[in-house]
């Protein structure tokens, strides 16, 4: 018999008993349809820690001096707290002292944040976060103008009363309007819009467009930080070697500035994307660990079920196997045939799987603030998997089959 | 004329004989005990003869039958088929033979519930190795020989007994068999419709088929040129009837 043959008469055969197919491979369907899912989520969020969180908040081959870590990983312990607190901060001469003392290309810019709630006309938009720095900021964080343009050194250092505002932020304010030109009030302070970043999307459900960045000198620095210290010097190179070598000069400028003896550790931290992308590859390897764990159990429920409905099928159809035996059917045809059964019982149901995991992830990715992209590997490896299980299901039913003696089977009454 | 007992160990059969029994014998290990299906059947069938076999239950017919269908093989003696000595090949040689060679005609027809009469005269063809297209034509050619041609989609419960049998004929010989091999073709039908299906036993045999059938009426076994009988696992009476 042809292979083509044999796959025909296992779908005419899965057709004929649509309801007991249905649940006989359920277990392979669950299984793969998990895999699609949280492989998807797993890799819709890999996509957005490095593209959004690393790339965009903190930058690329970029590091920051700060007081303490921005983005605290793990737990942090009260005590840890309490000494990252007593650490002096970050002045403003510290900044400069590094941005001249190191010797690879590098980009820096000081900032300082704070939130605030800004107005224009009677419009109000809160929660708003209001940074005060260099010139290089936008290069730094990617940020590219959509309307209008960024400040310049000259505006940083003089501290003009100028604006560029989010996205979102600048459609909340002036929805409709053109925003280049006019007056939003920041602390009571008037500043003049002069551009609007580019849209930057969502990180977890949280918008990354309402922001609002002034030159460093400009009135805002006065309500975020005391006078000559700054939240943190970001500080971006070329390349990921050019970063590294950039942050051990800056660690040595610190470490002298602050005259920190050599078994002393640092009081001040420098932070880069890498943290925080390791921090997330070690959660994804903790899913990617457990996940097989959970699709091989439902896949080999799935096999059981499918081992148990091939025999069955074997006991039911005895008097068949009988029948195709006494027309010429060697034991390798019957033995194909219902190897092919089993196979395509469980690719149906990884397909199946395939399809809703899919369907799945798009849910996730509609209903929650998780993203999710499907991996086209795991489509394969749903597919092969469920595949697999179908050998290792079929082969003891359809090799009892094949065994039969025909004129047993023959005589056999169902 | 070659008659059985001319028939040596070592020698081989003449061109025109089809089926060779030589002191044929089977065992059956019921653990306790060891029955003797077979105790030495020597016969001889010619192409083109028509053939009843007959006897009581427990004779033995029904072993003999298994075994010239080649769905079993026999604990000793020889077997030859179309020329061939069959007795000592594996499974699937076997299979291979009932697949070229024989065609079956079973009591309860033996028919594929689910599928078409058109499928199911085609499965011989399958295991063949016919293609598709091939398949179809000689499958249709066949239920159209027997008077089925427009009957071809049913299934066989939607065809009546004679019908059933019917598509059991044609697909025994969708194949081209060596020989007819029928056990109790008439079990299961009545009177009317088993002289239908001796009308078409009789046509295929003026065609120049070669018929074996087992039977255990009399007016059915009437029908055939020669009545083997068998008692008791032996050749009791083998006479050729009157034309």
């Amino acid at each position: 018999m042809h292979l083509f043959d044999a796959v025909r008469l296992a779908l005419q055969q899965i057709r004929a008993q649509k309801l007991k197919s249905g649940f006989s491979l359920i277990g392979v369907f669950i299984g793969v349809m998990f895999l699609i899912a949280v492989v998807s989520v797993v890799q819709g969020m890999n996509r957005y820690m490095t593209d959004k969180f690393a790339g965009t908040l903190l930058g690329v081959n970029t590091f920051r001096l700060r007081q303490f870590p921005d983005v605290q990983l793990g737990n942090v312990t009260d005590s840890t707290w309490r000494v990252w607190q007593r650490r002096p901060r970050i002045s403003y001469d510290d900044a400069l002292a590094v941005m001249h003392g190191l010797n690879v290309p590098v980009v820096s810019a000081w900032e300082s944040s704070t939130r605030a709630t800004l107005s224009a006309g009677r419009r109000q938009a809160t929660g708003i976060e209001v940074t005060a720095a260099t010139e290089q900021y936008f290069d730094i964080r990617s940020l590219k103008i959509e309307l209008g343009r960024p400040f310049t050194a000259e505006e940083a250092r003089s501290g003009l009363p100028v604006a560029v505002l989010g996205f979102e932020l600048a459609a909340k304010l002036f929805e409709g309007q053109d925003p280049l030109g006019r007056e939003v009030k920041i602390f009571e302070v008037p500043y003049r819009v002069i551009g609007v970043v580019e849209k930057q999307g969502n990180l977890f459900g949280l918008s990354l467009d309402k922001f609002v960045v002034t030159p460093a000198g400009a009135p805002v620095k006065r309500y975020v930080n005391p006078p000559r210290v700054v939240d943190a010097l970001a500080v971006k190179a070329t390349t990921q070697a050019d970063m590294r070598e950039a942050m051990s000069q800056a660690e040595a400028i610190m470490r002298s500035r602050r005259h920190l003896r050599p078994r002393e550790g640092d009081t001040f931290a420098l932070e880069t994307a890498d943290e925080v992308l390791d921090f997330w590859s070690k959660i994804s390897r903790v899913l990617f660990v457990a996940l097989p764990g959970l699709v091989a159990i439902s896949l080999v429920v799935g096999g059981i079920v499918i081992m148990n409905i091939m025999l069955m099928a074997v006991a039911e159809r005895t008097r068949e196997i009988g029948i195709r035996k006494a027309l010429g059917a060697r034991r390798r045809d019957i033995l194909r045939q219902f190897l092919v059964e089993a196979v395509t019982l469980a690719t149906v149901g990884a397909a199946a799987g395939v399809g809703t995991g899919i369907a799945l992830a798009g849910l996730i990715a509609a209903i929650s603030p998780l993203p999710a992209s499907v991996a086209p590997w795991s489509i394969a490896v749903g597919v092969l998997l469920g595949g697999g299980v179908g050998v290792v299901a079929g082969v003891y039913p359809a090799s009892r089959a094949a065994r039969l003696d025909p004129i047993a089977a023959l005589r056999f009454e169902t | 004329m070659s008659q059985p007992q001319d028939f040596r160990t070592g020698d081989t059969p003449l061109p025109d004989v089809v089926i060779l029994t030589h002191k044929l014998t089977r065992d059956y290990d019921m653990g306790s005990e060891i029955v003797h299906a077979l105790r030495g059947v020597s016969f001889q069938i010619r192409r083109n003869e028509y053939v009843a076999v007959m006897g009581p239950s427990g004779s033995g017919k029904s072993t003999l039958m298994n075994v010239i269908g080649c769905l079993d093989t026999p604990s000793a003696g020889e077997y030859w088929l179309n020329s061939q000595k069959v007795s000592d090949l594996s499974d699937d040689e076997l299979a291979h033979i009932r697949n070229k060679e024989i065609g079956f005609v079973f009591q309860t027809f033996n028919l594929l519930p689910r599928a078409s009469a058109l499928h199911n005269v085609e499965l011989p063809l399958i295991y063949a190795g016919a293609a598709a297209k091939v398949r179809r034509e000689r499958a249709a050619e066949a239920l159209t020989s027997v008077g089925l041609g427009d009957r071809m989609d049913h299934k066989p419960n939607e065809l009546s007994g004679g019908q059933r049998q019917r598509v059991a004929i044609a697909r025994a010989l969708v194949n081209r068999p060596s020989i007819l091999l029928a056990d109790e073709p008439t079990g299961n039908l009545d009177s009317a419709t088993s002289s239908e299906i001796m009308d078409v036993f009789a046509t295929l045999h003026g065609q120049g088929q070669t018929v074996v059938m087992v039977t255990h009426e009399a007016d059915i076994a009437a029908h055939a040129k020669r009545v083997v009988t068998l008692r008791d696992g032996l050749i009791a009476t083998d006479q050729a009837r009157a034309a």
